[in-house]
């Protein structure tokens, strides 16, 4: 077969996409821009204003989330990729491990540590805590609140979306050349500032798409912060939600906010092939 | 070298923290699954119980087959899929392919609530459609004087659209792991067997599958581990009927979790860490015979 029959075999995924990836986004366009009647209206944008608090809310956790894990996934890509080589794969299969268990099972399992009966609770109480505090500052707590507190929400994206920050990160590192920190060393650098000068930069790339990977679930996530939440912190993915199978029925309003989300995306990647080239490889762990 | 250097107490101690944070709510969980009570907070003794329960479950166990079929179903249609549509890529000029790679790569890019809620959209509207045609419009002809009439079947959201809804997120996985292997290949390979006297499609099956086999096992893994994990996606195309075990889940942790849904969940991570675990070693072993054949 010739090389451009050949292409041909591509053809039935390529009508695929246009129906079932390209259709449907043209329709979140003309939802987004439309009223239940069918003419043209910017109102689903206006109306958004309305949601300022959840808005601002959402990228407040999806930001502080994607700070903590980069805080935490760093130096432990670091660290990791300084062992030797079964430690190394021993411990990335460690860390792939947990996303095997379905997500909303592990954040369940907070919820039961978080809860006010839960093992945190009960581990305080235990230790008199409790009792110590009521003592000293005459107040009459019997346990922490922490389910349904934004701490709870950000505590379940980290926990869930860590390996996302950690794989790209140490996947850059683990490959970064040694003929260049040695060069840089023998230069006279000293080793913060061959950290500062070099793995640094050359593990940008690592960095960006976990951002992007931690970032993207976090702003968008609902079941999370339902669970979590206790209902009292929604989010964007909850706003989302509401509007395509809760009680609020407006896909127009949901459409246009899955629009924003879209354009969120797209400037994600936007920054990542901008400044990181040949992050594919990080991507693709 | 730097990198290599052993890392002191601290570091370790940091690393070990960390795993102490992955794991602990997992072995929680599998400790509750073994629980005599009902409540994944206090202990109550030990028991099997909730292991029986949940076979007796018809809820669970019908959610567990509807996943396990969607997973495979969509995987092997996927795989078979998006192996074609990469190597009709690889022969495509970057005129044309590029774009499509864009377009190829959105679904994975995207949040998965914006796919969900898209093809939610698509499948609505099109249904809304072809509804309102099949109430207003029936088929009706005379056959040797009887007279037929055939009526268009209502469309609903269910497990048709979950399947579509699952092939369309994983193909994209499966071309971006058979793609790295057509690229490795060499190109001559497949020249010389079609001038050996091939077919086209004999030198596909005899050569470009071995080559790229390795990409589209993995591409098949990730696919179907994406299948059985997805849960926003699944939410929104499923339909009100049909139940995915996440689903399932997310639905009792609006009221109470059984803890036969931690028994669950100690049945797939022990699973998943034994083929882990074997995976592994005969890699390792592998690797060791390679090792051992260099030096002899």
């Amino acid at each position: 077969m010739k090389k451009n029959k050949r292409s041909l075999l591509a053809v039935p995924y390529v009508v695929w996409m246009a129906l079932f990836v390209v259709a449907p986004i043209i329709m979140v366009v003309v939802y987004a821009f439309s009223t239940a009647s069918g003419g043209f209206t910017l109102d689903n944008f206006t109306r958004m204003g309305t949601y300022t608090v959840i808005f601002t809310r959402s990228f407040k956790l999806a930001l502080i989330a994607t700070a903590v894990c980069l805080l935490i996934g760093y130096p432990l890509s670091y660290i990791m990729a300084r062992e030797g080589p079964r430690f190394q794969r021993v411990g990335m299969m460690l860390i792939m491990l947990p996303m095997w268990v379905n997500f909303l099972l592990r954040t369940y399992s907070w919820m039961s540590i978080l809860e006010k009966n839960g093992l945190i609770n009960q581990f305080f109480s235990a230790i008199g805590l409790f009792d110590l505090i009521n003592a000293v500052f005459g107040t009459n707590i019997e346990y922490f609140h922490m389910i349904g507190t934004q701490g709870a929400v950000v505590l379940g994206m980290v926990y869930n979306y860590l390996p996302f920050m950690i794989l790209p990160i140490y996947s850059v590192i683990v490959k970064l050349d040694n003929s260049l920190l040695e060069a840089a060393r023998d230069l006279g650098a000293n080793s913060t500032a061959v950290f500062r000068k070099v793995i640094f930069p050359l593990s940008l790339p690592g960095i960006l798409s976990g951002v992007t990977m931690v970032f993207v679930p976090s702003v968008s996530t609902f079941a999370i912060s339902r669970l979590l939440g206790g209902g009292t912190q929604m989010l964007l993915g909850d706003l989302i939600e509401q509007q395509f199978l809760g009680g609020a029925y407006n896909p127009h309003l949901g459409s246009a906010i899955a629009l924003v989300m879209m354009l969120i995306v797209i400037v994600c990647m936007w920054v990542m092939n901008h400044f990181g080239e040949g992050e594919e490889q990080a991507v693709m762990l | 070298m730097s990198l290599q250097k052993k890392n002191g107490v601290l570091n370790r101690l940091f690393m070990g923290l960390v795993f102490l944070f992955l794991y602990a709510p997992i072995f929680l969980l599998i400790v509750f699954s073994f629980n005599a009570g009902n409540s994944s907070v206090v202990w109550k003794g030990f028991s099997l119980h909730w292991y029986v329960e949940l076979f007796q479950d018809r809820l669970i166990m019908q959610s567990i087959y509807t996943t396990l079929l969607v997973s495979l179903l969509a995987t092997a249609i996927a795989t078979v899929a998006g192996t074609f549509a990469s190597i009709g890529f690889y022969a495509m000029r970057r005129r044309w392919r590029d774009p499509l790679m864009t377009v190829n790569s959105i679904p994975m890019m995207n949040a998965d609530i914006v796919t969900g809620v898209s093809l939610c959209l698509l499948f609505v509207a099109v249904f809304g459609l072809w509804n309102e045609f099949a109430e207003n419009y029936r088929l009706t002809f005379s056959l040797f004087g009887a007279v037929y009439r055939i009526t268009f079947p209502r469309l609903t959201l269910g497990f048709g659209t979950l399947l579509i809804a699952h092939i369309s997120f994983n193909i994209p996985y499966v071309i971006l792991s058979v793609g790295p292997k057509l690229r490795q290949m060499d190109k001559n390979l497949v020249d010389a067997a079609q001038d050996l006297g091939c077919t086209w499609f004999q030198a596909f099956w005899k050569v470009i599958l071995p080559e790229i086999m390795p990409g589209i096992v993995s591409g098949a893994l990730i696919a179907f581990t994406m299948s059985v994990d997805d849960f926003v996606i699944s939410y929104f195309t499923a339909g009100s009927a049909t139940s995915t075990l996440a689903m399932a889940i997310y639905g009792m942790t609006k009221k109470r979790v059984s803890p036969e849904i931690n028994a669950v969940s100690t049945l797939l991570f022990v699973t998943v860490l034994a083929l882990l675990v074997i995976v592994n070693v005969r890699e390792a072993r592998a690797e060791k015979a390679a090792a051992a054949q260099r030096f002899d």
